[in-house]
């Protein structure tokens, strides 16, 4: 069995994933993977996983080892924020020709690697495997191993080729890439009693610095953000913390479970959408980081803190209460995220007239099913075909989805709002709600609505 | 008059080149109710999405074999005729446009004789057109893609006809816009032809509100007309990608064609004008003459600003050709042209050299030039050096209306001449107390 086949069924074989738990073994042993139907597919692949997971590493050199494809087409286009280096948004790709897929990528690769450090000087370089260059047999762990030691300087080598599966399953092998090569390998300087870990939080529109402030006034540190506005050596002393969030559940629960199994670094699962949330992740750090060891006081600090932020952000939305209350909304988003925002916007009665649970877990759809009272409006696949009459009859008064569907929104000249990974608004924490109620109003009630809707006066009779 | 030289990199930095499959599928989008379908890992579609999405603004049927580690070493009949079947029972399109990509060019999958295969299988599909182009990811760039898949089209779909006088194809290259291409037939049309183009994105991805939702492209170049194609008196290429499309076109249905390289420029549209008054036997339309005139006005406030500009370059072959030919005429200097593949134009350029190279190439060149030009992938070089920027080409995705774009004809070239003669003219350098020092041997050795 290669190397990657055996990572991948590793992967799949998380005992951390509650999904997992409830399958017999045999289930198990199959793995994870959605057949995916041939000419009705939509979404990534596994080197588009990894790249998501990895990529907000913003220091690091990414380099895309495979033809023009795979990095030319998809650079740049995320925006996953920086608080300082820029280098993560240079796009680097051997971009092998035919020739090289005749006698092999690996001495392109290595000068690559060469070229990269010479002019760039990275901490660290991260080296991406494309589906052509694993098909022709180029060993890239092994190339990143002699360079490594030539070089002497980390060349990390990511097995993820596009063909391996999803864009989850390349998340997870983007996380594994981190825990055989990265975490470990360094020593913070110091450490406290408030070292915290997050993974799966990729600072999408600077969503990271919602939350921050949080922990900076309850004085917790976090040592490793995996993988938003991280250096390399951040997640390289991510080892010392002394408790961890994850967020995201689906993209990088092996990292979090691994991290608790190598280093006692336990974690929980928890969110930063919608207020209470929000608390209640706050909450599960405070109480982990005492049951690590840190003053019992930071309890009672954490509790101040959720009270006079709760009410600071129930103040701020209260003005849209009325001019949001009754309005119905239609979100088609991906787990854990459905039922956060649903009881967040049903708190200030938006109604929430549909939701999509094709990404959820089991108990993601009960606690959906929970909150918005029967099963009605849950939708496991929506067809844009169906979405698109949904809206054109206005049974719904925005739609909150990703960048996908956008244009169907708009084509049937309904409001339309991004929650997903293009977004330019950010929406996490206290601070987040807040914006997301802003936001929603000003889309509402945007003096385009009446004009667009309009018939043109020689159609007003037809 | 320019040297063509290859990077000797082993490590793009930036690319300016996007893939050969992905031109590909931008061709098949230019046909009316088409899906395009990527014979490739998923990935390989989606990224192609998300670029289209960003940058025309629109939703966009791009369909996927999803193939992965096992389907590939078996081999892909099954993934392809899957697809195949399920995008006829989702979407019914009239055409199904196959790309294939590095992934199954690597495996060396056949699939011309799969189609036949499937062909002889499912008889349900005798109604829906099958377009084949093969495009390995590992040769060529977007514009080669967009050519190869072009030619298909024309010479899957077209046979020869009784010829009609009036009617003339038109083969616009990948770096036509939107608007272009609504130029273009309006110019032909006003000499009272009628023009069949394909692929047409004015139909397809202009932006329009359709009344209904359709799984596939709505608006383009139908099957029912690109047939028609071989009856019609003349093709116009435009653009060298296209010369292969014009060429098989020609042989396979015996129309001649004429190439226009370029469509921006003074001298250029009064070649295209002037070929349209002769294959119609029309006078040149009195717009078309005032039209002129304006241009040659706009040269003439403009030049003042344009001399002697320095520029930099980076885009696909014919784009660099016809924008850098452009500059050219107005007085600026080419700095530095940086492109994606081979061309006859390339050497043509005037310039000392023609890279075929990447963005960083370009960045390390333009330094100290008065102006950038090439995608919105430039944006960070162009910052770095605090250099004007212009974008062109594709993806434009931070900038609105990208397909709305005009710089053919004589008012596409005359608004394109203010736009870059502004932004020079917003970048006028003001003169300081020491703007002209004297030299420091004479300083010092007068008394103060």
């Amino acid at each position: 069995m290669s190397a990657l086949s055996s990572k991948v069924e590793a992967v799949f074989d998380e005992p951390g994933c509650n999904v997992n738990q409830g399958k017999s073994d045999k289930e198990r042993k199959k793995g994870c993977a959605k057949q995916l139907t041939p000419g009705a597919a939509a979404g990534g692949c596994a080197f588009d996983g990894a790249k998501i997971a990895l990529q907000p590493i913003v220091d690091v050199a990414h380099l895309v080892h495979g033809p023009i494809a795979c990095e030319g087409n998809s650079w740049d286009n995320r925006h996953a924020a920086s608080s300082g280096p820029k280098l993560y948004r240079t796009g680097f790709t051997t971009d092998i020709g035919d020739l090289d897929v005749v006698y092999g990528g690996e001495k392109r690769l290595f000068r690559a690697i060469r070229e990269i450090i010479e002019k760039y000087n990275p901490p660290a370089v991260f080296v991406y495997q494309t589906c052509v260059t694993a098909m022709i047999g180029d060993d890239i762990e092994a190339v990143c191993k002699a360079a490594s030691a030539k070089f002497a300087k980390p060349v990390i080598p990511v097995n993820a080729p596009g063909f391996a599966g999803s864009k989850n399953l390349g998340n997870k092998l983007g996380g594994e890439a981190l825990l055989d090569y990265v975490v470990g390998t360094e020593e913070p300087e110091f450490t406290t009693p408030y070292d915290i870990n997050i993974y799966g939080e990729y600072n999408l529109a600077g969503e990271l610095w919602q939350v921050k402030p949080l922990f900076d006034a309850l004085g917790i540190r976090v040592l490793a953000n995996i993988s938003g506005d991280a250096r390399y050596s951040d997640v390289a002393q991510s080892h010392r913390a002394r408790a961890a969030m994850m967020v995201c559940s689906r993209a990088l629960i092996n990292i979090a479970r691994k991290m608790e199994e190598r280093y006692g670094i336990p974690y929980f699962e928890g969110s930063f959408y919608g207020i209470s949330d929000t608390s209640e992740s706050l909450r599960n750090i405070a109480r982990l980081l005492v049951q690590q060891g840190a003053p019992q006081e930071l309890l009672a600090r954490t509790e101040a803190l959720i009270a006079s932020e709760e009410a600071r952000a129930w103040a701020r939305i209260e003005p849209y209460r009325a001019r949001l209350s009754g309005k119905r909304v239609l979100l088609i988003t991906g787990g854990v995220k459905s039922w956060s925002v649903v009881s967040a916007l049903q708190e200030i009665g938006i109604e929430v007239m549909g939701t999509s649970t094709k990404k959820s877990t089991r108990e993601d759809k009960a606690r959906i099913k929970e909150i918005m009272g029967d099963e009605s409006h849950m939708f496991d696949d929506l067809p844009p075909r169906e979405m698109y009459r949904i809206l054109k009859n206005s049974e719904a008064d925005i739609m909150l989805s990703g960048g996908r569907s956008q244009f169907v929104a708009l084509k049937a000249k309904t409001p339309w709002m991004d929650i997903n990974q293009e977004r330019h608004h950010a929406f996490a924490g206290y601070e987040g709600m807040v914006e997301l109620m802003k936001q929603i109003d000003r889309l509402l009630y945007n003096p385009v609505w009446t004009q667009v809707r309009r018939p043109a006066p020689w159609e007003e009779n037809s | 008059m320019a040297t063509v030289t290859h990077s000797k990199k082993a490590c793009a930095v930036n690319p300016l080149k996007m893939s050969a499959p992905i031109g590909a599928a931008l061709a098949f989008l230019g046909l009316d109710k088409c899906m395009p379908l990527m014979h490739g890992s998923q990935g390989c579609t989606a990224f192609g999405l998300v670029l289209f999405v960003r940058h025309f603004r629109e939703t966009i049927p791009l369909q996927t074999t999803a193939m992965n580690e096992v389907t590939t070493i078996l081999g892909g009949l099954d993934n392809l005729e899957q697809a195949i079947l399920n995008i006829h029972k989702r979407a019914n399109p009239e055409v199904i446009g196959i790309c294939s990509t590095g992934l199954t060019e690597t495996k060396g999958e056949d699939v011309d004789g799969y189609l036949k295969l499937i062909r002889k299988r499912h008889p349900e599909l005798d109604e829906t057109e099958l377009v084949y182009v093969a495009t390995p990811d590992y040769q060529g760039a977007f514009q080669d893609g967009w050519g190869k898949a072009v030619t298909r089209i024309v010479t899957t779909l077209c046979e020869p006809r009784p010829r009609t006088a009036w009617q003339v194809n038109v083969l616009p290259g990948c770096h036509m816009t939107v608007a272009d291409i609504e130029e273009i037939r309006e110019i032909i049309e006003s000499f009272g032809l009628y023009p069949i183009i394909a692929p047409d994105l004015s139909g397809s991805l202009d932006g329009h509100i359709p009344e209904t939702f359709l799984p596939t492209t709505l608006g383009g170049a139908s099957v029912e007309k690109i047939r028609t194609m071989g009856g019609s008196a003349v093709t116009i290429a435009i653009g060298e990608q296209m010369r292969w499309a014009a060429e098989a076109l020609q042989e396979k249905t015996g129309v001649p064609f004429r190439l226009f390289d370029r469509l921006t420029g003074l001298e250029a549209n009064d070649d295209f004008l002037q070929f349209l008054s002769e294959l119609s036997k029309d006078e040149i339309p009195l717009k078309y003459r005032r039209q002129r005139s304006q241009l040659v006005d706009a040269m003439l406030d403009a030049h003042f600003f344009c001399g002697g500009k320095k520029v930099a370059i980076g885009a696909e072959p014919d784009l660099l050709w016809q924008i850098g030919s452009l500059l050219t005429e107005m007085g600026c200097e080419i700095e530095a042209a940086v492109t994606t593949t081979h061309s006859v134009l390339l050497e043509r350029i005037a310039a000392e050299e023609v890279l075929i190279g990447d963005l960083e190439d370009l960045e390390q060149r333009a330094a100290g030039c008065d102006l950038m030009v090439t995608h919105s992938h430039g944006r960070q070089a162009a910052e770095r050096l605090e250099i004007p920027f212009l974008r062109m080409g594709i993806p434009m995705f931070d900038r609105l209306g990208a397909a709305h774009k005009l710089s053919v004809g004589y008012r596409g070239t005359r608004d394109l001449i203010f736009e870059i003669g502004n932004i020079f003219l917003a970048n006028l350098h003001e003169n300081q107390p020491d703007s002209w020092p004297l030299p420091q041997h004479e300083r010092e050795s007068l008394p103060c």
